[in-house]
Protein backbone atom coordinates (compact mmCIF):
# COMPACT_ATOMS: atom_id res chain seq x y z
CA UNK A 1 0.00 0.00 0.00
CA UNK A 2 2.89 1.79 0.59
CA UNK A 3 6.22 1.59 -0.42
CA UNK A 4 9.18 3.96 0.57
CA UNK A 5 12.58 3.26 -1.43
CA UNK A 6 16.07 4.77 -1.06
CA UNK A 7 14.24 8.18 0.72
CA UNK A 8 16.90 10.76 1.05
CA UNK A 9 16.39 14.64 2.07
CA UNK A 10 18.53 17.13 3.30
CA UNK A 11 17.16 20.44 4.91
CA UNK A 12 19.32 23.44 5.71
CA UNK A 13 22.18 21.20 4.42
CA UNK A 14 21.85 18.73 7.13
CA UNK A 15 21.12 15.02 6.06
CA UNK A 16 17.63 14.68 7.52
CA UNK A 17 16.47 11.35 6.04
CA UNK A 18 19.01 9.09 4.47
CA UNK A 19 18.41 6.28 2.59
CA UNK A 20 15.36 5.11 4.10
CA UNK A 21 13.11 2.29 2.92
CA UNK A 22 9.74 1.35 4.47
CA UNK A 23 6.97 -0.56 3.45
CA UNK A 24 3.41 -0.87 4.78
CA UNK A 25 0.93 -3.65 3.75
CA UNK A 26 -2.99 -2.81 3.32
CA UNK A 27 -4.68 -2.80 6.72
CA UNK A 28 -1.42 -2.51 9.01
CA UNK A 29 -0.54 0.05 11.01
CA UNK A 30 3.60 1.18 11.02
CA UNK A 31 4.86 2.81 14.12
CA UNK A 32 7.61 4.94 13.69
CA UNK A 33 9.20 6.10 16.89
CA UNK A 34 12.47 8.09 17.12
CA UNK A 35 13.58 10.97 19.34
CA UNK A 36 12.81 14.37 18.82
CA UNK A 37 13.58 16.13 15.95
CA UNK A 38 15.24 13.18 13.89
CA UNK A 39 12.60 13.20 11.04
CA UNK A 40 9.58 11.84 11.40
CA UNK A 41 7.45 14.23 10.57
CA UNK A 42 9.53 15.22 7.70
CA UNK A 43 8.94 11.53 6.58
CA UNK A 44 4.88 11.67 7.15
CA UNK A 45 5.38 15.03 4.65
CA UNK A 46 7.07 12.32 2.36
CA UNK A 47 4.15 10.05 2.20
CA UNK A 48 1.50 12.53 0.79
CA UNK A 49 4.47 14.51 -1.43
CA UNK A 50 3.98 17.89 0.57
CA UNK A 51 7.83 17.49 0.57
CA UNK A 52 9.91 16.67 -2.98
CA UNK A 53 12.33 13.61 -1.99
CA UNK A 54 15.99 14.61 -2.78
CA UNK A 55 16.22 10.86 -4.25
CA UNK A 56 14.45 7.86 -3.98
CA UNK A 57 10.55 7.27 -4.57
CA UNK A 58 7.30 7.32 -2.72
CA UNK A 59 4.39 4.85 -3.93
CA UNK A 60 1.09 5.06 -2.99
CA UNK A 61 -1.99 2.85 -3.98
CA UNK A 62 0.47 1.15 -6.41
CA UNK A 63 1.52 4.78 -8.20
CA UNK A 64 4.60 6.17 -7.57
CA UNK A 65 3.95 10.12 -6.54
CA UNK A 66 6.70 12.12 -8.97
CA UNK A 67 4.86 10.13 -11.68
CA UNK A 68 1.74 11.63 -11.26
CA UNK A 69 0.36 15.24 -12.03
CA UNK A 70 -1.42 17.45 -9.62
CA UNK A 71 -4.82 16.47 -10.78
CA UNK A 72 -4.01 12.90 -10.11
CA UNK A 73 -2.00 13.84 -6.83
CA UNK A 74 -5.18 15.24 -5.40
CA UNK A 75 -7.06 12.46 -6.14
CA UNK A 76 -4.75 10.13 -4.39
CA UNK A 77 -4.81 12.46 -1.25
CA UNK A 78 -8.36 12.72 -1.20
CA UNK A 79 -7.82 9.15 0.25
CA UNK A 80 -5.86 9.90 2.79
CA UNK A 81 -6.18 11.54 5.77
CA UNK A 82 -3.31 12.95 7.65
CA UNK A 83 -3.10 14.18 11.48
CA UNK A 84 -0.64 17.36 11.92
CA UNK A 85 1.89 17.31 14.47
CA UNK A 86 0.04 20.83 15.30
CA UNK A 87 -3.23 20.28 14.09
CA UNK A 88 -3.34 22.39 11.70
CA UNK A 89 -6.81 23.57 11.41
CA UNK A 90 -8.03 26.38 9.75
CA UNK A 91 -8.74 29.01 12.46
CA UNK A 92 -10.82 30.50 10.13
CA UNK A 93 -13.42 28.29 10.23
CA UNK A 94 -14.95 26.22 12.76
CA UNK A 95 -14.48 22.72 14.04
CA UNK A 96 -17.15 22.15 11.89
CA UNK A 97 -16.10 23.37 8.92
CA UNK A 98 -12.52 22.17 9.63
CA UNK A 99 -13.83 18.42 9.75
CA UNK A 100 -16.40 19.06 6.45
CA UNK A 101 -14.09 20.87 4.49
CA UNK A 102 -12.64 17.73 2.38
CA UNK A 103 -16.51 16.49 1.99
CA UNK A 104 -18.05 19.98 1.00
CA UNK A 105 -14.75 20.63 -1.30
CA UNK A 106 -14.45 17.43 -2.92
CA UNK A 107 -17.51 15.62 -2.94
CA UNK A 108 -21.40 16.37 -4.03
CA UNK A 109 -22.93 15.72 -0.63
CA UNK A 110 -25.44 18.16 0.80
CA UNK A 111 -25.09 20.11 3.59
CA UNK A 112 -27.12 17.71 6.02
CA UNK A 113 -25.59 14.99 4.90
CA UNK A 114 -21.90 16.43 5.86
CA UNK A 115 -23.60 17.94 8.98
CA UNK A 116 -24.30 14.04 10.33
CA UNK A 117 -20.67 13.00 9.25
CA UNK A 118 -19.11 15.53 10.90
CA UNK A 119 -20.98 15.35 14.20
CA UNK A 120 -20.04 11.67 14.10
CA UNK A 121 -16.63 11.74 13.57
CA UNK A 122 -16.88 14.66 16.03
CA UNK A 123 -18.29 11.91 18.92
CA UNK A 124 -16.10 9.23 17.94
CA UNK A 125 -13.00 11.77 19.45
CA UNK A 126 -15.27 12.90 21.89
CA UNK A 127 -15.50 16.16 21.10
CA UNK A 128 -19.48 15.74 20.51
CA UNK A 129 -20.96 19.19 20.82
CA UNK A 130 -17.83 21.36 20.13
CA UNK A 131 -18.69 21.80 16.44
CA UNK A 132 -20.12 25.38 16.07
CA UNK A 133 -16.60 26.99 18.37
CA UNK A 134 -13.36 28.05 16.76
CA UNK A 135 -9.87 26.03 16.86
CA UNK A 136 -8.36 28.74 18.99
CA UNK A 137 -11.45 28.51 21.82
CA UNK A 138 -10.08 24.83 22.45
CA UNK A 139 -7.72 23.55 24.43
CA UNK A 140 -4.32 21.84 22.78
CA UNK A 141 -5.56 18.28 23.26
CA UNK A 142 -9.12 19.36 21.98
CA UNK A 143 -7.43 20.83 18.68
CA UNK A 144 -5.87 17.39 18.12
CA UNK A 145 -8.64 15.31 18.77
CA UNK A 146 -10.34 18.15 16.61
CA UNK A 147 -7.29 17.43 13.73
CA UNK A 148 -7.79 13.97 14.32
CA UNK A 149 -11.79 13.73 13.50
CA UNK A 150 -10.98 16.30 10.09
CA UNK A 151 -8.13 13.74 9.20
CA UNK A 152 -10.94 10.55 9.15
CA UNK A 153 -13.80 12.72 7.95
CA UNK A 154 -13.31 11.37 4.49
CA UNK A 155 -13.37 7.62 5.40
CA UNK A 156 -9.28 7.63 4.53
CA UNK A 157 -8.37 4.35 3.36
CA UNK A 158 -4.54 5.24 4.19
CA UNK A 159 -4.11 7.60 7.81
CA UNK A 160 -0.76 9.17 8.78
CA UNK A 161 -1.02 10.45 12.67
CA UNK A 162 1.50 12.62 13.85
CA UNK A 163 1.55 12.06 17.63
CA UNK A 164 -1.97 11.08 17.98
CA UNK A 165 -1.55 11.17 22.07
CA UNK A 166 0.66 13.87 22.51
CA UNK A 167 -1.08 16.63 24.84
CA UNK A 168 -3.75 14.49 26.17
CA UNK A 169 -4.51 12.78 29.37
CA UNK A 170 -4.00 9.42 30.18
CA UNK A 171 -7.44 8.25 29.55
CA UNK A 172 -8.18 10.44 26.76
CA UNK A 173 -5.34 9.26 25.06
CA UNK A 174 -6.21 5.68 26.05
CA UNK A 175 -9.55 6.30 24.08
CA UNK A 176 -7.31 7.82 21.21
CA UNK A 177 -5.55 4.64 20.99
CA UNK A 178 -8.85 2.67 21.07
CA UNK A 179 -9.93 4.77 18.10
CA UNK A 180 -7.55 4.21 15.91
CA UNK A 181 -7.49 -0.04 17.04
CA UNK A 182 -10.91 0.19 15.60
CA UNK A 183 -10.03 2.18 12.85
CA UNK A 184 -7.78 -0.66 11.67
CA UNK A 185 -9.91 -3.20 12.82
CA UNK A 186 -13.35 -2.41 11.42
CA UNK A 187 -12.69 0.22 8.14
CA UNK A 188 -9.23 -2.05 7.34
CA UNK A 189 -7.19 1.47 7.13
CA UNK A 190 -3.85 1.24 6.34
CA UNK A 191 -1.74 4.10 8.80
CA UNK A 192 2.10 5.25 9.64
CA UNK A 193 1.77 6.80 13.15
CA UNK A 194 4.42 8.49 14.35
CA UNK A 195 4.66 8.64 18.43
CA UNK A 196 6.58 9.31 21.64
CA UNK A 197 4.30 7.19 23.54
CA UNK A 198 5.55 3.74 23.51
CA UNK A 199 2.30 2.85 25.43
CA UNK A 200 0.73 4.07 22.57
CA UNK A 201 3.30 1.88 20.29
CA UNK A 202 2.74 -0.80 21.55
CA UNK A 203 -0.82 -0.67 21.28
CA UNK A 204 -1.88 0.99 18.14
CA UNK A 205 0.82 -0.76 16.23
CA UNK A 206 1.41 -4.28 14.05
CA UNK A 207 4.89 -3.48 13.46
CA UNK A 208 7.61 -0.56 14.70
CA UNK A 209 10.25 1.13 13.08
CA UNK A 210 12.77 3.02 14.52
CA UNK A 211 14.52 6.18 12.81
CA UNK A 212 18.01 7.27 14.34
CA UNK A 213 20.59 9.56 12.02
CA UNK A 214 18.19 9.26 8.67
CA UNK A 215 18.09 5.52 9.18
CA UNK A 216 15.72 3.02 9.74
CA UNK A 217 17.60 0.81 12.41
CA UNK A 218 15.07 -1.73 13.89
CA UNK A 219 11.69 -2.56 11.86
CA UNK A 220 9.76 -4.89 13.58
CA UNK A 221 6.66 -6.92 15.17
CA UNK A 222 5.44 -5.15 18.59
CA UNK A 223 6.99 -8.64 19.95
CA UNK A 224 10.79 -8.18 18.02
CA UNK A 225 10.76 -4.88 19.56
CA UNK A 226 10.12 -5.76 23.26
CA UNK A 227 13.02 -8.63 23.04
CA UNK A 228 15.27 -6.52 20.55
CA UNK A 229 18.87 -6.61 21.76
CA UNK A 230 19.50 -3.69 20.03
CA UNK A 231 21.17 -1.53 22.86
CA UNK A 232 19.94 2.18 20.96
CA UNK A 233 16.11 1.04 20.44
CA UNK A 234 16.03 -1.03 24.23
CA UNK A 235 16.95 1.97 25.68
CA UNK A 236 14.50 3.74 23.73
CA UNK A 237 11.69 1.65 24.79
CA UNK A 238 12.86 2.02 28.46
CA UNK A 239 13.32 5.42 28.73
CA UNK A 240 16.59 5.10 30.08
CA UNK A 241 18.92 8.07 30.62
CA UNK A 242 22.07 5.66 30.49
CA UNK A 243 22.98 4.03 26.82
CA UNK A 244 24.44 5.01 23.62
CA UNK A 245 22.39 7.86 23.34
CA UNK A 246 22.90 10.78 25.25
CA UNK A 247 19.81 12.14 26.89
CA UNK A 248 20.01 15.63 25.79
CA UNK B 1 27.18 5.29 12.71
CA UNK B 2 27.88 8.72 10.87
CA UNK B 3 26.77 11.88 11.95
CA UNK B 4 25.19 14.03 9.67
CA UNK B 5 27.55 17.23 8.53
CA UNK B 6 26.66 20.36 10.94
CA UNK B 7 26.01 23.74 8.72
CA UNK B 8 29.37 25.33 8.65
CA UNK B 9 29.49 28.90 10.79
CA UNK B 10 28.69 32.25 8.75
CA UNK B 11 32.41 33.38 9.50
CA UNK B 12 33.82 29.84 7.83
CA UNK B 13 31.41 30.44 4.95
CA UNK B 14 32.71 33.78 4.01
CA UNK B 15 36.56 34.09 4.22
CA UNK B 16 37.04 36.58 2.09
CA UNK B 17 36.70 39.35 4.55
CA UNK B 18 39.88 37.34 6.76
CA UNK B 19 41.87 37.33 3.72
CA UNK B 20 41.54 41.22 3.53
CA UNK B 21 42.42 41.08 7.37
CA UNK B 22 45.76 38.95 6.50
CA UNK B 23 46.54 40.86 3.44
CA UNK B 24 46.00 44.32 4.74
CA UNK B 25 48.43 43.29 7.57
CA UNK B 26 51.17 41.84 5.74
CA UNK B 27 50.66 45.10 4.08
CA UNK B 28 51.38 47.07 7.18
CA UNK B 29 48.07 48.91 6.08
CA UNK B 30 45.39 47.44 8.73
CA UNK B 31 44.45 49.77 11.26
CA UNK B 32 43.35 47.46 14.48
CA UNK B 33 39.64 49.10 14.02
CA UNK B 34 39.79 47.43 10.56
CA UNK B 35 41.00 44.30 12.29
CA UNK B 36 38.86 44.20 14.88
CA UNK B 37 35.72 44.64 13.08
CA UNK B 38 35.59 43.10 9.90
CA UNK B 39 35.49 39.89 10.96
CA UNK B 40 31.60 39.10 11.44
CA UNK B 41 30.84 41.47 7.94
CA UNK B 42 29.59 39.80 5.80
CA UNK B 43 29.40 42.21 2.88
CA UNK B 44 32.09 44.67 2.99
CA UNK B 45 31.78 46.91 0.11
CA UNK B 46 27.80 47.59 1.42
CA UNK B 47 27.51 51.29 1.94
CA UNK B 48 24.56 50.77 3.83
CA UNK B 49 25.88 50.14 7.45
CA UNK B 50 23.57 47.18 8.95
CA UNK B 51 22.65 47.18 12.23
CA UNK B 52 25.20 44.09 13.31
CA UNK B 53 28.52 45.97 11.42
CA UNK B 54 30.62 48.21 12.72
CA UNK B 55 31.25 51.68 10.74
CA UNK B 56 34.72 51.24 10.12
CA UNK B 57 33.76 48.63 7.60
CA UNK B 58 32.42 51.32 5.68
CA UNK B 59 35.97 52.86 4.97
CA UNK B 60 37.37 49.36 5.08
CA UNK B 61 36.46 48.74 1.02
CA UNK B 62 38.26 51.59 -0.28
CA UNK B 63 41.21 49.94 1.12
CA UNK B 64 40.33 46.85 0.51
CA UNK B 65 42.65 44.86 -2.46
CA UNK B 66 40.53 45.11 -5.48
CA UNK B 67 40.08 41.55 -6.19
CA UNK B 68 39.10 40.05 -3.10
CA UNK B 69 36.36 42.70 -2.83
CA UNK B 70 35.39 42.12 -6.45
CA UNK B 71 34.79 38.62 -6.60
CA UNK B 72 32.41 38.76 -3.15
CA UNK B 73 30.55 41.92 -4.88
CA UNK B 74 30.07 39.71 -7.76
CA UNK B 75 29.13 36.68 -5.52
CA UNK B 76 27.01 38.82 -3.95
CA UNK B 77 25.36 40.59 -7.16
CA UNK B 78 24.81 36.40 -8.73
CA UNK B 79 22.92 35.78 -5.32
CA UNK B 80 21.16 38.41 -5.52
CA UNK B 81 19.87 38.09 -9.28
CA UNK B 82 19.58 33.81 -8.68
CA UNK B 83 17.01 35.01 -5.36
CA UNK B 84 15.04 37.05 -8.10
CA UNK B 85 14.91 34.72 -10.54
CA UNK B 86 13.94 32.10 -8.20
CA UNK B 87 11.16 34.35 -7.15
CA UNK B 88 9.78 35.60 -10.35
CA UNK B 89 9.97 32.05 -11.44
CA UNK B 90 8.01 30.98 -8.17
CA UNK B 91 5.03 33.82 -8.91
CA UNK B 92 4.90 32.72 -12.49
CA UNK B 93 4.15 28.92 -11.50
CA UNK B 94 1.80 29.77 -9.17
CA UNK B 95 0.17 32.33 -12.06
CA UNK B 96 -0.38 29.49 -13.94
CA UNK B 97 -1.78 27.79 -11.31
CA UNK B 98 -4.31 30.86 -10.84
CA UNK B 99 -4.96 30.69 -14.83
CA UNK B 100 -5.64 27.27 -14.65
CA UNK B 101 -7.94 27.42 -11.38
CA UNK B 102 -9.80 29.95 -12.57
CA UNK B 103 -13.04 27.71 -14.53
CA UNK B 104 -13.87 26.56 -11.02
CA UNK B 105 -14.67 30.32 -10.18
CA UNK B 106 -18.63 29.43 -10.32
CA UNK B 107 -17.83 27.06 -7.97
CA UNK B 108 -16.24 29.19 -5.49
CA UNK B 109 -18.21 32.27 -5.51
CA UNK B 110 -18.98 32.21 -2.30
CA UNK B 111 -15.20 32.62 -1.60
CA UNK B 112 -15.24 35.50 -3.59
CA UNK B 113 -17.62 37.29 -2.54
CA UNK B 114 -16.81 37.02 0.80
CA UNK B 115 -13.05 38.31 -0.28
CA UNK B 116 -15.42 41.24 -2.10
CA UNK B 117 -16.88 42.09 1.05
CA UNK B 118 -13.47 42.44 3.39
CA UNK B 119 -11.51 43.83 0.93
CA UNK B 120 -14.43 46.51 0.92
CA UNK B 121 -14.95 46.75 4.20
CA UNK B 122 -11.52 46.70 5.64
CA UNK B 123 -10.22 49.55 3.16
CA UNK B 124 -13.09 51.95 2.79
CA UNK B 125 -12.85 53.93 5.97
CA UNK B 126 -9.33 54.58 4.97
CA UNK B 127 -9.78 55.38 1.51
CA UNK B 128 -12.78 57.82 2.16
CA UNK B 129 -10.31 59.72 4.91
CA UNK B 130 -7.42 59.40 2.96
CA UNK B 131 -9.45 61.00 -0.44
CA UNK B 132 -10.97 63.56 0.89
CA UNK B 133 -7.56 65.14 1.97
CA UNK B 134 -5.95 63.88 -1.58
CA UNK B 135 -9.09 66.16 -3.05
CA UNK B 136 -8.76 69.32 -0.84
CA UNK B 137 -4.97 69.17 -1.17
CA UNK B 138 -4.51 69.11 -4.95
CA UNK B 139 -7.19 72.03 -4.95
CA UNK B 140 -4.99 74.14 -3.02
CA UNK B 141 -2.39 73.54 -4.75
CA UNK B 142 -3.53 74.00 -8.15
CA UNK B 143 -5.63 77.00 -7.03
CA UNK B 144 -2.01 77.97 -5.33
CA UNK B 145 -0.12 77.54 -9.16
CA UNK B 146 -3.04 79.00 -11.27
CA UNK B 147 -3.37 82.45 -9.50
CA UNK B 148 -2.23 84.96 -11.36
CA UNK B 149 -2.08 82.84 -14.47
CA UNK B 150 -4.98 80.39 -15.06
CA UNK B 151 -8.64 81.34 -14.75
CA UNK B 152 -10.04 79.58 -11.36
CA UNK B 153 -13.01 78.13 -13.65
CA UNK B 154 -10.31 75.70 -14.70
CA UNK B 155 -9.90 74.31 -11.33
CA UNK B 156 -11.77 71.65 -11.47
CA UNK B 157 -11.07 70.48 -14.58
CA UNK B 158 -7.45 70.20 -13.35
CA UNK B 159 -8.37 68.58 -10.17
CA UNK B 160 -10.93 66.40 -11.81
CA UNK B 161 -8.50 65.18 -14.49
CA UNK B 162 -5.60 64.34 -12.00
CA UNK B 163 -8.00 62.75 -9.29
CA UNK B 164 -9.56 60.47 -11.68
CA UNK B 165 -6.58 59.91 -13.90
CA UNK B 166 -3.95 59.20 -11.18
CA UNK B 167 -4.60 60.45 -7.76
CA UNK B 168 -7.39 58.10 -6.64
CA UNK B 169 -6.24 54.96 -8.73
CA UNK B 170 -2.73 55.24 -7.03
CA UNK B 171 -3.14 56.29 -3.52
CA UNK B 172 -6.34 53.94 -2.99
CA UNK B 173 -3.98 51.29 -4.21
CA UNK B 174 -0.84 52.18 -1.79
CA UNK B 175 -3.59 52.25 0.93
CA UNK B 176 -5.29 48.95 0.05
CA UNK B 177 -1.45 47.70 -0.58
CA UNK B 178 -0.96 48.47 3.35
CA UNK B 179 -4.27 47.67 4.63
CA UNK B 180 -5.24 44.29 2.43
CA UNK B 181 -2.29 43.01 1.08
CA UNK B 182 -0.23 43.23 4.02
CA UNK B 183 -3.34 41.05 5.71
CA UNK B 184 -3.32 38.46 2.72
CA UNK B 185 0.08 38.17 3.41
CA UNK B 186 0.29 37.70 7.12
CA UNK B 187 -3.41 35.41 6.79
CA UNK B 188 -1.66 33.02 4.21
CA UNK B 189 1.58 33.61 5.88
CA UNK B 190 0.27 32.21 9.41
CA UNK B 191 -1.28 29.43 7.61
CA UNK B 192 1.85 28.39 5.77
CA UNK B 193 3.70 28.20 8.95
CA UNK B 194 1.39 26.68 10.80
CA UNK B 195 1.15 24.35 8.18
CA UNK B 196 -2.70 25.22 7.29
CA UNK B 197 -1.93 25.03 3.81
CA UNK B 198 -0.31 22.11 4.04
CA UNK B 199 -3.30 20.46 5.46
CA UNK B 200 -5.41 21.70 2.37
CA UNK B 201 -2.89 19.92 0.19
CA UNK B 202 -3.35 16.85 1.41
CA UNK B 203 -7.23 16.86 1.82
CA UNK B 204 -7.14 17.49 -1.85
CA UNK B 205 -8.09 20.96 -1.87
CA UNK B 206 -5.95 22.86 -4.30
CA UNK B 207 -4.60 25.94 -2.21
CA UNK B 208 -4.37 27.86 -5.53
CA UNK B 209 -8.20 27.17 -5.90
CA UNK B 210 -9.02 28.13 -2.13
CA UNK B 211 -6.97 30.61 -1.17
CA UNK B 212 -5.30 32.24 -3.93
CA UNK B 213 -7.88 32.26 -6.39
CA UNK B 214 -10.70 34.46 -4.51
CA UNK B 215 -8.22 36.96 -3.45
CA UNK B 216 -7.08 37.77 -6.83
CA UNK B 217 -10.52 37.76 -8.67
CA UNK B 218 -11.49 39.98 -5.44
CA UNK B 219 -8.92 42.26 -6.08
CA UNK B 220 -9.36 42.77 -9.62
CA UNK B 221 -12.58 43.23 -9.17
CA UNK B 222 -13.45 45.08 -5.67
CA UNK B 223 -10.72 47.79 -6.41
CA UNK B 224 -12.60 49.76 -9.84
CA UNK B 225 -15.27 50.01 -6.83
CA UNK B 226 -13.00 51.43 -4.60
CA UNK B 227 -11.93 53.61 -6.93
CA UNK B 228 -14.81 55.22 -7.70
CA UNK B 229 -15.73 55.41 -3.87
CA UNK B 230 -12.07 57.70 -4.04
CA UNK B 231 -12.76 59.38 -7.30
CA UNK B 232 -15.97 60.79 -5.74
CA UNK B 233 -15.06 61.63 -1.89
CA UNK B 234 -11.57 63.33 -3.64
CA UNK B 235 -14.02 65.78 -6.60
CA UNK B 236 -15.62 66.64 -3.12
CA UNK B 237 -13.02 67.04 -0.76
CA UNK B 238 -12.06 69.40 -3.71
CA UNK B 239 -15.22 70.67 -4.02
CA UNK B 240 -14.93 71.57 -0.49
CA UNK B 241 -11.95 73.65 -0.63
CA UNK B 242 -12.95 75.50 -3.75
CA UNK B 243 -15.80 77.12 -1.93
CA UNK B 244 -14.52 77.39 1.37
CA UNK B 245 -11.07 78.73 0.47
CA UNK B 246 -10.85 79.99 -3.28
CA UNK B 247 -14.24 81.40 -3.13
CA UNK B 248 -15.50 79.71 -6.35
CA UNK B 249 -19.05 78.74 -6.41
CA UNK B 250 -19.86 75.24 -6.43
CA UNK B 251 -21.46 75.26 -10.09
CA UNK B 252 -18.83 76.72 -11.28
CA UNK B 253 -16.15 74.49 -9.92
CA UNK B 254 -18.45 71.26 -11.27
CA UNK B 255 -18.79 72.72 -14.43
CA UNK B 256 -14.77 72.75 -14.80
CA UNK B 257 -14.99 69.39 -13.89
CA UNK B 258 -16.87 68.73 -16.68
CA UNK B 259 -15.57 70.65 -19.40
CA UNK B 260 -12.78 68.59 -20.39
CA UNK B 261 -14.36 65.13 -18.39
CA UNK B 262 -13.52 61.99 -20.96
CA UNK B 263 -15.03 58.80 -19.83
CA UNK B 264 -12.35 57.22 -21.69
CA UNK B 265 -10.00 58.77 -19.24
CA UNK B 266 -12.29 57.09 -16.03
CA UNK B 267 -12.00 53.89 -17.58
CA UNK B 268 -8.52 53.99 -17.79
CA UNK B 269 -8.54 54.67 -14.01
CA UNK B 270 -10.89 51.85 -13.05
CA UNK B 271 -8.56 49.71 -15.33
CA UNK B 272 -5.71 50.87 -14.16
CA UNK B 273 -7.32 50.22 -10.61
CA UNK B 274 -8.01 46.69 -11.32
CA UNK B 275 -4.60 45.55 -12.56
CA UNK B 276 -3.32 47.20 -9.20
CA UNK B 277 -5.98 44.83 -6.84
CA UNK B 278 -4.46 42.56 -9.12
CA UNK B 279 -1.01 43.28 -7.97
CA UNK B 280 -1.92 43.59 -4.24
CA UNK B 281 -3.58 40.53 -3.74
CA UNK B 282 -0.97 38.59 -6.33
CA UNK B 283 2.02 39.77 -4.52
CA UNK B 284 0.28 39.20 -0.90
CA UNK B 285 -0.78 35.73 -1.61
CA UNK B 286 3.18 34.82 -2.69
CA UNK B 287 4.55 36.11 0.05
CA UNK B 288 2.20 34.36 2.27
CA UNK B 289 3.13 30.76 0.66
CA UNK B 290 6.47 31.88 0.56
CA UNK B 291 6.71 32.28 4.31
CA UNK B 292 9.27 30.64 6.29
CA UNK B 293 9.94 30.18 10.02
CA UNK B 294 7.71 31.46 12.39
CA UNK B 295 5.90 34.71 13.15
CA UNK B 296 9.01 36.59 12.72
CA UNK B 297 8.78 35.10 9.29
CA UNK B 298 5.37 36.08 9.11
CA UNK B 299 6.11 39.53 9.90
CA UNK B 300 9.04 39.77 7.07
CA UNK B 301 6.84 38.36 4.00
CA UNK B 302 3.94 41.22 5.38
CA UNK B 303 6.55 43.80 5.18
CA UNK B 304 7.63 42.88 1.87
CA UNK B 305 4.36 42.31 0.45
CA UNK B 306 3.51 46.05 1.26
CA UNK B 307 6.99 46.79 -0.01
CA UNK B 308 6.58 44.96 -3.54
CA UNK B 309 3.35 45.98 -4.06
CA UNK B 310 3.64 49.58 -3.87
CA UNK B 311 6.89 49.68 -6.08
CA UNK B 312 5.21 47.40 -8.65
CA UNK B 313 1.80 50.14 -8.77
CA UNK B 314 4.18 52.76 -9.13
CA UNK B 315 6.19 50.44 -11.83
CA UNK B 316 3.26 49.91 -13.91
CA UNK B 317 1.05 52.76 -13.37
CA UNK B 318 3.88 54.47 -15.65
CA UNK B 319 3.88 51.81 -18.18
CA UNK B 320 0.26 51.84 -18.72
CA UNK B 321 0.25 55.69 -18.65
CA UNK B 322 2.81 54.91 -21.48
CA UNK B 323 0.32 52.69 -23.31
CA UNK B 324 -3.03 54.43 -22.79
CA UNK B 325 -2.19 58.11 -23.07
CA UNK B 326 -0.34 59.13 -26.19
CA UNK B 327 1.10 62.78 -25.85
N1 LIG C 1 10.76 22.97 6.64
C1 LIG C 1 11.95 22.71 7.20
N2 LIG C 1 13.03 23.44 6.86
C2 LIG C 1 14.23 23.18 7.41
N3 LIG C 1 14.46 22.23 8.30
C3 LIG C 1 13.44 21.47 8.70
C4 LIG C 1 12.12 21.68 8.17
N4 LIG C 1 11.29 20.79 8.73
C5 LIG C 1 12.05 20.07 9.57
N5 LIG C 1 13.33 20.47 9.56
C6 LIG C 1 14.44 19.89 10.31
O1 LIG C 1 14.44 18.51 10.09
C7 LIG C 1 14.71 17.81 11.28
C8 LIG C 1 13.62 16.79 11.55
O2 LIG C 1 12.44 17.45 11.85
P1 LIG C 1 11.08 16.68 12.17
O3 LIG C 1 10.03 17.71 12.33
O4 LIG C 1 10.86 15.62 11.16
O5 LIG C 1 11.43 16.02 13.57
P2 LIG C 1 10.54 14.97 14.37
O6 LIG C 1 11.26 13.67 14.32
O7 LIG C 1 9.16 14.99 13.89
O8 LIG C 1 10.65 15.56 15.83
P3 LIG C 1 9.49 15.66 16.95
O9 LIG C 1 9.37 14.31 17.53
O10 LIG C 1 10.04 16.63 17.92
O11 LIG C 1 8.27 16.12 16.26
C9 LIG C 1 14.84 18.85 12.38
O12 LIG C 1 16.20 19.01 12.65
C10 LIG C 1 14.28 20.09 11.80
O13 LIG C 1 15.01 21.19 12.24
MG1 LIG D 1 7.43 15.70 14.50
Amino acid sequence: MIAIRGLSKSLDRRVVLNRVDLDVAKGETLVVIGRSGCGKSVLLKHVLGLMKPDSGTVTIFGKQLDQLDRTHLYELRMRCGVLFQGGALFDSLTVAENVGLGLSENTSKSKAEIADIVAERLEWVGLAGVGPRAPSDLSGGMRKRAALARAIAMDPEIVLYDEPTTGLDPITAEGINDLIVRLRERLKVTAIAVTHDMNSAFKIGDRIAMLHDGHIIFDGSVDQVRNSSDPIVQQFIAGATTGPLEPL
Amino acid sequence: MARPPRPRPREARTPVIHRFAVNAAEGGRATPAILCHCAPIHRPWSLVPRPHAHPAFVIAPFAAPADTSLVELIRDIGRRILRLTVYVGGLTVMIGRLLASLPQILGSARLVVYQMLTMGVRSLPLIILTSVFTGAVSAWQAAYQFQNFVPMRYLGTAVGKAVVIELAPVLTALVVAGRVGASIAAELGTMRVTEQIDALEVMGVDPVRYLVMPRVTSGALMMPVLVLFSDFVAIMGALIVAVLMVHLSAATFLNGVKLFFHMSDMYAGLFKASIFGIIISLIGCYQGFQTRGGAEGVGRSTTGAVVIASVLILISDYLIATMLFRV
